[in-house]
């Protein structure tokens, strides 16, 4: 059992969770209310890296954080080190490839919300941030847990796009996914199977919390 | 806690915009008025009341408030809907499906310090008579409970306005009586102009003083109700309702032993086959037009209640129909018949000639009791 591989995965998991959640709740309700040109865009752009195979993915990140490119310039100077094959690097691309993962359920949650609802809420006198707050967060939270949820468990299971652009550097960038493929490699299969195993209870449990915590929401609605 | 001067709080509107949803309005509405925005669905009623909240910016548009400019596209002054002093009645109440009744009060409660916002909730939900549901969600409340807690939210804003959509589509006939009285109770308790949706005349002649008629978005005709109820020229106005002058009445008299309450007008007196007004209430009574026969005699030994003696004010017959409408004026008060245009011709009515009205005491609908003169 390759334990620094778990603590990588798993801060990896948490770490697009939290960098993802503001940014999705953000655009999530943007497409969920407003309309705008050029809407039916950005909704493909979003779910892109939901039909692009990994490495097609991985590639375009590699490229887009490769020391030629701005981003990748930039972070070196700022950082003083570089995007790939860094654990920053390889948070940056989980982020970009979960993105249709934390958007959608969050777009739909916030669409199930009545339009009356919001305008009740302007007409009791809540300024825009608190009506965002006090009504529809709480309001869309389903979409919003089963968001994070989705995407902690995807983080967890991403191989393509963590070998392309992470490769496999044990305590950096070396996930448990990967590291199960690497044990296979060495031909160890016992080792592989523990952590195929401790993957699968990860994620049948993920799913679990998921469930329970939505149905509390549903009873107490009604 | 009401203590706003009636003469600033006067509500006016006036909205024009050829499309998408054609408007063409302008009305004011005094402190303790209820007027019904009346007209078909898709006449554009719903979207006036969101104007006047704020809710929906049309092409041209002026709503003052009192002293305050809610929104004039002639200055480019726009004030958004959380910072208007509105209470709004949404058709479908549009409740905070996560709070308690006592959290959704609350919600408009913001404006009031913190350590009050509790007791204050308490208060109004004590208004709507839901004290003891105050800590159910919606969707553990009936239709009428959710109504009352919507009427509670609204008014806990301290509204400058109070503003109602269709506040009655939801509910079926027994709970929209006692709704419509409550609200009645409350525009004489509240110094607020009231605003009210409907597609239902009767709401109109139940609750509103004034009425603004509206087709495709333009006011078609307006007034008070019971002036408009006594023109003979709209007989369509009681198509959904039957026409027939709609007044105010005082009841004078109870003849328990009878069955009857003798109700003063302004002009003379009627008696009505009912029991329940009290003596000294204030009604509103409405006379179906084909329930009055005219004659130009005074006829004896009839079982009838009501002879009064009048003149005949106006005649309106539509061309295509057999019909005619007589208004009759007894006193001050205009009454409507309806008649065959052979009645007509027979007892050859002219304007200006005596009449009497021949009314049946079981004819008279005492609508809508009001305790006080309104």
């Amino acid at each position: 059992m390759d334990w620094t591989a778990l603590s990588v995965s798993l801060w990896l998991g948490a770490g697009t969770v939290a960098i993802l959640l503001p940014f999705g709740i953000w655009g999530g309700r943007l497409l969920a209310v407003r309309d705008f040109r050029g809407k039916l865009l950005v909704e493909a752009l979003v779910t892109v890296p939901l039909v692009l195979p990994p490495t097609v993915l991985g590639f375009y990140l590699l490229v887009m954080f490769g020391a030629r490119s701005p981003l990748g310039q930039a972070f070196q100077q700022v950082m003083g080190q570089s995007l790939p094959f860094s654990f920053e690097g390889l948070l940056l691309a989980s982020a970009i490839a979960n993105i249709p993962f934390v958007v959608q359920p969050i777009q739909r949650g916030f669409e199930s919300i009545p339009a009356d609802i919001r305008d009740a809420a302007a007409c009791c006198g809540l300024t825009p941030w608190q009506r965002l707050v006090h009504i529809e967060i709480p309001l869309a939270w389903p979409g919003i847990l089963t968001a994070a949820i989705l995407t902690f468990a995807h983080t967890l299971g991403e191989f393509g796009v963590v070998l392309m652009v992470g490769g496999n550097l044990p305590g950096e960038t070396r996930t448990l996914s990967v590291a199960i493929y690497d044990r296979m490699q060495a031909f160890d299969d016992r080792s592989a199977g523990v952590m195929a195993a401790t993957l699968l209870v990860i994620s049948v449990v993920t799913l679990m919390t998921t469930t329970v915590l939505s149905r509390r929401v549903v009873a107490r609605r009604g | 806690m009401w203590s706003r001067a009636v003469a600033d709080q006067q509500l006016s509107v006036r909205l024009r915009q050829a499309g998408p949803i054609p408007l063409d309005v302008d009305f004011t509405c005094d402190p303790r008025d209820v007027l019904a925005l009346f007209g078909p669905s898709g006449s554009g009623k719903t979207t006036i009341l969101r104007t006047i909240a704020g809710l929906y910016r049309p092409a041209e548009a002026s709503v003052r408030s009192g002293g305050a400019s809610w929104v004039d596209t002639e200055r480019g002054t726009f004030v958004p809907p959380h910072r208007r002093s509105v209470g709004f009645v949404f058709q479908e109440y549009a409740l905070f499906p996560h709070l308690t009744a006592a959290g959704n009060v609350m919600t408009a409660l913001g404006h009031r310090p913190r350590d009050e916002r509790q007791a204050r909730a308490m208060a109004l939900l004590a208004m709507v008579h839901l004290s003891e549901r105050a800590v159910r969600r919606p969707h553990e409340l009936s239709g009428g409970e959710r109504q009352r807690v919507a009427l509670a939210r609204a008014l806990a804003r301290d509204p400058a306005v109070l503003l109602l959509d269709e506040p009655f589509a939801a509910v079926d006939r027994a709970v929209r009586r006692r709704l419509q009285d409550e609200i009645d109770e409350l525009r004489r308790t509240l110094q607020m102009p009231l605003v009210l949706v409907t597609h239902d005349f009767e709401d109109v002649v139940r609750l509103a003083t004034h009425v603004l008629v509206i087709e495709r978005g333009k006011a078609v005709a307006s007034g008070p109700v019971t002036a408009l109820m006594s023109r003979p020229d709209l007989p369509w106005l009681g198509d959904a309702f039957g026409l027939g002058a709609v007044f105010d009445a005082t009841v004078t008299r109870t003849l328990v032993d009878r069955g009857l309450v003798e109700l003063s007008f302004d002009g003379g007196t009627l008696l009505a086959a009912d029991r329940a007004p009290v003596l000294g209430a204030h009604v509103r009574v409405r006379v179906p037009a084909r329930e009055i026969i005219l004659a130009t005699r005074q006829p004896e030994a009839l079982s009838l209640h009501n002879i009064l003696p009048g003149t005949v004010s106006a005649i309106h017959a539509d061309a295509g129909s057999d019909h005619a409408i007589v208004q009759v004026a007894v006193g001050r008060l205009l009454l409507l018949a309806q008649v065959t245009r052979d009645a007509i011709v027979r007892l050859q009515l002219v304007v200006g000639m005596p009449v009497y009205a021949l009314i049946k005491s079981v004819s008279i609908d005492v609508l809508a009791v009001r305790s006080n003169a309104g």
